[in-house]
């Protein structure tokens, strides 16, 4: 759930828990661990585990916020709000995103709340779908590959070890680990909301480009060649470096420019889903368990409190009705804007909405009312010199940071102890079911919310039951071959 | 794959040909081995009809997905509470030897199987009271019907229990080894692969007539409902002989499909144009004109 990061410097992470931001650019990280040796290791791994830490922070943004909430945010006052005929039901099926929008701000509540209730459960699946595979990811690199449980060195951020001999000397050490890594996140935080403040934005955009740099070419290569190494499939360097090129050259497009918004969802859950693993690798497992803990706490507050950072940070860009940086949220619905329209000075820059009408193409046949000429019938009169607005479909956004969170829950679940696949189940299953109240709260109070303290808690609790509890008596039970 | 050492049933890798004596070899010749056959063949035997059923009835509607999903985590909780309180029982029983653990473990099964029950009533509760209030926020939009809720709740719960019984031994199915080397059956994957499949479609079968039973108030339905789970439950501990164990299961499943059959307000007649492929006009028409 957090914040920004990109930056040059080695501690940069920008720990910004907003939804509404864009991706953040990982730090770069530089992963060559393990292929010089374990002192070489040492140093690299540090050097990687600040990238990754940054630019982690950078894209977790623990906050979901229903992207047209309701009038009071006036991002979405714009928005149009969806009615669907009662004849085009039918035709809707294969198009589940088909909204008949028409901008009306002024809707009363009462239909507001109903609209919100009714597509509800669309949103609730076009969530689960995004978070269930990148879950799958994880847990099938970490089952197959083995250099993500392989344990070799830690991150700076963490920089007390966990090989000590007694148990309460661990457990300090790990709280230890967690305060350091939770007062970090909390100085980035700070830091993104200052500079987001007075404006920066020039700042924030490169280090959020630096920090996809990092993640989709360096990160992406490491990934590539432990999987060949791990299926044992050589590639030649030239084959390696068309393969990374073409697949960081596009990520950098779709999610920081224009793109399709199947292929920017697809990257930012790849992204989300490498993040995640270099978390299980470099987070030791005491101190991850506690880090997950605190960090949805942190969470919590940050978000709900008055003076958190993050609930600062929405409200500043709900007063400067800027659109949100697309790259690091992950949004199940589209947005685009309809013919030229006339953006606010202070969006300019940095903050541009990313798609194109064009690319939306499924959407076209959602338009039947003549409020939106420019798209279809260029010459609708009565629209001269009306500025177009942007239209925003009704969806939500999570940001990147719960996908990683939850994904390092579900993964550290399938890498650590007996390997043992009902424990990752019932995370997985209790992560989707706290996605699930957390959303059905933003249908009730439409306003942003942290997404991860009710999820990340009901996977804790599922995690050390199933793993205590359960798994001794469905062992058992199946070695007696007993159903229950 | 590899997993820490666990004590996970029979299959031994013990490839190298170990001798056991001669009264043992016919039963060496009839080892099988374990591959990516069996593998699927196993996943596709026991979970194929619950991933059908998912395709064709859930998927399509996001709200049944949700409902679905809530029903594996309310097994998923009553399987926490019934793991809990078989931990409890078998710690205040660890220093007595003999068969002591094996009562413990019939112990737990029945508490288990009364309390996932007890999480199916729980559940209609919830749903009832969730029904409620989707009606009164939209009247004109239908809810899901309590029918569906059933099937879609006894379907998550069967999802979740076949998952949880099966899914570790089906990834042991995937490794290196033989099964039967020390004499056990060589046909335990396919057993419980067929078992896990019929625990399903009785998940099914029980959350709609229970849920059934429940709307019109007939209580001893819900007690019968519980005696057939138990009785399924306590027949699988007749393990090594499978005959018995899966042909009754079976049957009762069958038994349990007619009743869920007609509880959900299907008739022979409607059997019968559903299988002649006849619609519901013809039916229409073929009532008037009597």
């Amino acid at each position: 759930m957090l914040t920004f990061m990109a930056s040059d410097s080695d501690e940069e992470v920008c720990n910004e828990r907003t939804s509404l931001m864009s991706a953040e650019s990982p730090t770069p990280r530089s992963c060559q661990e393990g292929r010089q040796g374990l002192e070489d290791g040492e140093n690299t791994a540090q050097w990687k585990t600040t990238f990754s830490f940054s630019f982690l922070i950078s894209k977790s943004l623990p906050y979901i916020t229903s992207s047209s909430c309701g009038a009071g945010t006036p991002w979405s006052s714009r928005c149009g709000f969806p009615q669907r005929s009662q004849d085009s039901e039918e035709d809707c099926e294969e198009d589940p995103d088909h909204y008949d929008c028409s901008a009306v701000p002024g809707r009363p509540p009462g239909l507001e709340e109903e609209l919100t209730l009714k597509y509800g459960a669309k949103h609730v699946i076009m969530l689960f779908v995004p978070v269930t595979l990148c879950m799958i990811v994880v847990v099938a690199t970490i089952k197959s590959v083995r250099f993500y449980t392989e344990k070799n060195g830690q991150l700076i951020y963490t920089p007390f070890t966990e090989d000590t001999p007694s148990v309460g000397q661990r457990l300090l050490n790990s709280v230890l680990n967690t305060l350091i890594m939770i007062s970090v996140i909390v100085v980035m935080t700070i830091f993104l909301v200052v500079l987001y403040k007075y404006r920066c934005y020039k700042f924030i955009h490169g280090w959020l480009i630096m920090s996809s740099l990092m993640l989709l070419f360096l990160f992406t290569y490491i990934y590539l060649g432990e999987v060949l190494k791990t299926y044992n499939v050589a590639m030649d360097y030239p084959t390696l470096f068309l393969t990374v090129w073409n697949f960081g050259a596009v990520g950098m497009v779709c999610i920081h420019w224009k793109g399709p918004l199947v292929l920017q969802q697809a990257y930012l859950i790849m992204i989300s889903a490498l993040m995640a693993l270099v978390f299980i690798k470099y987070l030791p497992e005491w101190s991850a368990w506690v880090i997950l803990g605190a960090i949805s706490v942190y969470d919590l507050v940050a978000v709900l409190c008055p003076k958190g950072p993050l609930r600062m940070l929405v409200e500043t860009a709900q007063e400067r009705n800027e659109p949100i940086f697309p790259a690091l949220i992950y949004s199940s619905a589209m947005v685009w804007t309809v013919g030229m329209a006339k953006l606010d000075p202070s969006s300019q820059g940095a903050l541009q909405l990313p798609y194109d009408p064009e690319m939306e193409e499924d959407s076209y046949d959602s338009f039947g009312e003549p409020s939106y000429p420019e798209v279809f019938e260029p010459h609708l009169p009565g629209y001269p010199g009306e500025e177009l607005e942007e239209e925003e479909e009704r969806g939500v956004k999570l940001g990147l940071g719960d996908f990683i969170f939850y994904s390092v829950l579900v993964g550290k679940a399938a890498a650590t102890g007996s390997g043992d696949w009902n424990t990752t189940l019932a995370c997985f299953v209790a992560i989707l079911i706290g996605l699930c109240l957390t959303l059905l709260l933003l249908a009730v109070f439409k306003k942003a919310l942290p997404a991860l303290p009710i999820s990340i808690t009901f996977g804790l609790i599922f995690y050390f039951s199933t793993d205590n509890l359960v798994r001794p008596f469905m062992d058992t039970l199946a070695s007696h071959q007993l159903y229950i | 794959m590899s997993h820490g050492p666990t004590p996970r049933p029979a299959p031994s890798s013990d490839g190298a040909g170990r001798f056991s004596g001669p009264y043992r070899a016919p039963r060496l010749a009839s080892a099988v081995a374990m591959t990516a056959a069996v593998f699927f063949g196993c996943t596709f035997i026991a979970f194929g009809p619950a991933l059908a059923l998912y395709v064709f009835t859930i998927a399509i509607e996001p709200l049944r997905v949700i409902f679905l999903i809530a029903g594996a985590f309310f097994w998923l909780v009553s399987l926490l509470l019934s793991s809990l309180l078989w931990f409890i029982a078998s710690h205040i029983t660890e220093n007595k030897d003999g068969p002591t653990q094996k009562y413990v473990l019939i112990f737990g099964v029945l508490v288990s199987v009364i309390i996932q029950e007890m999480f199916r009533f729980a559940y209609y509760r919830l749903l009832k009271k969730a029904s409620e209030g989707l009606k009164s926020i939209n009247p004109d939009e239908s809810a899901p019907s309590m029918r569906l809720l059933a099937y879609v709740s006894g379907l998550g719960f069967g999802i979740m229990s076949g998952v949880f019984s099966f899914v570790n031994t089906l990834s042991d199915s995937l490794g290196p080894g033989i099964v039967g080397i020390h004499g056990d059956s060589p046909q335990f994957f396919l057993n419980s692969a067929f078992m896990t499949l019929v625990i399903i479609l009785l998940h099914v079968f029980w959350g709609i007539i229970f849920f059934d039973a429940c709307e019109k108030k007939k209580w001893y339905i819900l007690l019968l409902v519980l005696l057939t789970h138990l009785l399924v439950s306590t027949q699988t501990f007749l393990s090594p002989h499978y005959g018995i164990n899966l042909v009754s299961a079976y049957v009762i499943m069958v038994f349990m499909g007619i009743w869920a059959f007609f509880v959900a307000g299907g008739s022979c007649r409607s059997l019968k144009f559903c299988l002649l492929c006849q619609d519901k006009d013809f039916l229409l028409y073929h009532q008037r004109s009597r």
